[in-house]
């Protein structure tokens, strides 16, 4: 496994936890037709956490994270962010939408939109923010995220971890309170890895709630402040990362660490 | 910078042209462009002998003879003592005529059946695709005679509507009749008439060539106001509904204009064996706009579901996680993505509808092929000039469109690299 992120001081000082609740999920099941993905999910996370998900594939993560701004959509159980309750209510989708950002494993960049369009895009249509006002928005994230200068430039034409960098700052503009993250870093080469994760991380130091479906364990280890492994639909065990790494309670774990660990 | 050396010189022998796989391309392409050429010469001179043997040399001149045969449906003034070349003209017109009909109505249908195959409900999306199987899957022509036959078989005859015990009766306040002849609709007819426009071929009316000022001026007014909308939205944020605005920036002066010149409607009356006035679209139009219609949507649905299916899921999720509705999310994400699907597959399907709307000759509509190379060439014996002409009109036709479409593509083209 890469430790990629491990090199860089990170600043925890802004990272704390608070008492407040930005989401909590209880007795949430999902099924695609008869089979059921997730299965009795509840899970409380508090403003300002970094909770890392991990897990081998199938198990449900992605479907997990997807559920929260409801591009999946469950049918027992609640999902409350930030006070409203997802149901098919548009306006509380709508709602928790514009406050959740999301970053893909594919980037998901509007191809025919320029890099600095694809960051106001959003902004101007959904939060009716002036043009000139949401693009200096978008200029502040793109300097953020450390590609100002490819702002007038194409999707096509920028890297994977610059594309990458650009659908966090895209997210970001939108001002989210919550990040998700599904495997941001599953289709990069090292070392874009880890231009990518160090946006992450810088993220983090600011206080963001955030997210995260990764096979990055040196992140995990260092940034989250907690561990959730899931299998088979459910969530198996969480812990703090050290505990987690260290000392892992049930078998599914063991073999789990040590298969990706192990080499 | 590496040094600067020049490559070893080449020497050349005959015999690479055959065995030098840089040379042995070029040298077949030019004994095959030999070869062709040749053929083709060799055609023509014997064409142009035989021709000239039979007494009848390629001439053009027929075009100015006398016609001495009547066409009812018609976009311009036409008698039978006009010429071979005003009865072309005329053919030409009711070519276009029912390519640009059959186009625009396949377009729309095309797209609303598109989108609808797509639907999430089961019903409507398996709907459209059983439509969708049955009318590609039958060649054209018998959907063209499908069409024209069931108006001239069940429709009523103009007779049928005469008397006090009529057995049909006139639609829409008794102003369209649905004849097996065809169907009436009311023309526009003014009161205080401003004449005609001679442009030489033909006579333009001056009330239309008002309207349509009237009507353009409008919509560019109207274009103007969304661009002050745009304005308002870069500055503000805030982008005022320019619907109803631009409604009344395009209707009112229309109304304003018909109104001065005393528009009103002429209903179409029955008077000895047929119905007189009125814009009258004859049977064989008909059928053979809905039967090029219903045969080329099809393909146009096809077109615009693959367009539209063929954007990633991706990008429509991004466009929800961000928070866009699905409307804003088609409009601004997905279908700039689909067009450049979608067009160079319209091209394709315009160019076909066109060439398809020539087998009017089999229902008797009198477009380029039924009277260029039906009665004319019949009447005159020149098949070689007639045969030339028609392939010379509908190239030029096909490359317009396909021109204008190219054109209209290289606009929505995705700029990647």
């Amino acid at each position: 496994m890469s430790d990629v992120a491990v090199e860089r001081q990170i600043d925890r000082s802004k990272m704390q936890v608070s008492k407040e609740v930005a989401i909590e999920i209880v007795n949430m099941n999902k099924w695609y037709g008869q089979f059921h993905v997730l299965r009795d999910i509840n899970l409380t996370v508090h403003k300002g956490e970094r909770i890392v998900i991990a897990g081998p594939s199938g198990s449900g993560k992605s479907t997990m994270i997807r559920c929260i701004n409801r591009l999946e959509e469950h049918q027992q159980g609640s999902i409350i962010v930030d006070g409203t309750e997802l149901t098919s209510d548009l306006k509380n989708i709508d709602k928790i939408r514009s406050e959740v950002g999301m970053c893909f494993q594919h980037f998901n960049l509007f191809p025919h939109l320029t890099i600095l369009e694809n960051c106001t895009l959003a902004p101007i249509w959904v939060r009716k923010v002036p043009k000139k006002e949401a693009e200096e928005t978008a200029m502040h994230f793109l300097e953020k995220v450390k590609i100002p200068d490819q702002a007038n430039k194409f999707p096509g034409q920028l890297s994977g971890g610059q594309q990458q960098r650009v659908a966090i700052a895209r997210s970001l503009c939108m001002k989210p309170r919550i990040m998700l993250f599904d495997e941001p870093t599953s289709a990069l080469d090292p070392e874009m890895i880890k231009e990518v994760l160090d946006t992450m991380i810088e993220l983090a130091e600011e206080g963001m709630t955030m997210l995260c479906v990764t096979h990055e364990m040196g992140f995990a280890r260092q940034v989250a402040n907690r561990v959730i492994f899931m299998d088979q639909g459910q969530i198996v065990e969480q812990n703090e990362p050290e505990e987690f790494f260290n000392n892992p309670k049930s078998e599914r774990t063991k073999l789990f660490l040590s298969q990706i660990l192990g080499h | 910078m590496s040094d600067m050396t020049s490559p070893p010189k080449q020497s050349f022998k005959f015999s690479m042209l055959l065995y030098d796989s840089r040379y042995r391309g070029i040298t077949i392409q030019i004994f095959v462009l030999v070869m062709v050429l040749g053929s083709l010469g060799w055609l023509a001179g014997n064409a142009a002998t035989n021709l000239a043997a039979l007494g009848k040399p390629l001439r053009f001149d027929f075009l100015g003879d006398t016609a001495s045969y009547d066409i009812s449906q018609r976009l311009i003034d036409y008698k039978s003592t006009d010429s071979h070349g005003r009865a072309v003209l005329v053919g030409l017109l009711n070519t276009l005529l029912v390519a640009f009909m059959g186009c625009v109505a396949a377009t729309i249908l095309g797209v609303i059946g598109g989108v609808l195959r797509l639907s999430n409900n089961w019903l409507v999306s398996r709907l459209v695709a059983v439509y969708v199987e049955i009318f590609r899957n039958i060649p054209v022509l018998l959907w063209i005679f499908v069409c024209m036959f069931t108006i001239t078989a069940i429709a009523p005859q103009p007779r049928d509507f005469r008397g006090d015990n009529a057995t049909a009766s006139m639609l829409l306040n008794d102003s369209v009749a649905v004849t097996n002849r065809g169907i009436y609709l009311p023309e526009p007819l003014f009161s205080r008439p401003l004449g005609d426009l001679n442009l030489g071929i033909f006579n333009m009316s001056i009330e239309l060539l008002v309207l349509l000022v009237v009507l353009f001026g409008g919509v560019y007014a109207a274009r103007w106001n969304n661009a002050r909308a745009n304005r308002i939205q870069v500055e503000t944020g805030d982008r005022p509904d320019t619907t109803w605005a631009n409604v009344a920036i395009i209707v009112v002066p229309l109304l304003a204009a018909l109104l001065a010149m005393g528009f009103h409607i002429g209903k179409p009356e029955l008077k000895g064996f047929n119905f007189k006035g009125g814009v009258n679209m004859s049977a064989p139009l008909i059928g053979l706009w809905l039967g090029l219609t219903l045969y080329t949507t099809t393909y146009i649905i096809e077109a615009v579901r693959s367009g539209i299916q063929s954007v990633s899921k991706g990008q429509s999720e991004a466009a929800f996680a961000l928070g866009l509705r699905p409307g804003r999310t088609m409009s601004l994400v997905i279908l700039p993505q689909a067009l450049r699907v979608i067009i160079p597959q319209l091209i394709s399907q315009y160019l076909n509808l066109t060439k398809n709307s020539s087998l009017a000759v089999a229902i008797g509509y009198m477009d380029l092929v039924s009277t260029l190379g039906g009665i004319t060439l019949n009447q005159t014996g020149r098949e070689m000039e007639a045969i030339l002409m028609l392939m010379a009109i509908y190239l030029t036709i096909s490359l317009l469109i396909s021109a204008g479409m190219n054109w209209y593509n290289t606009r929505v083209k995705l700029v990647e690299r």
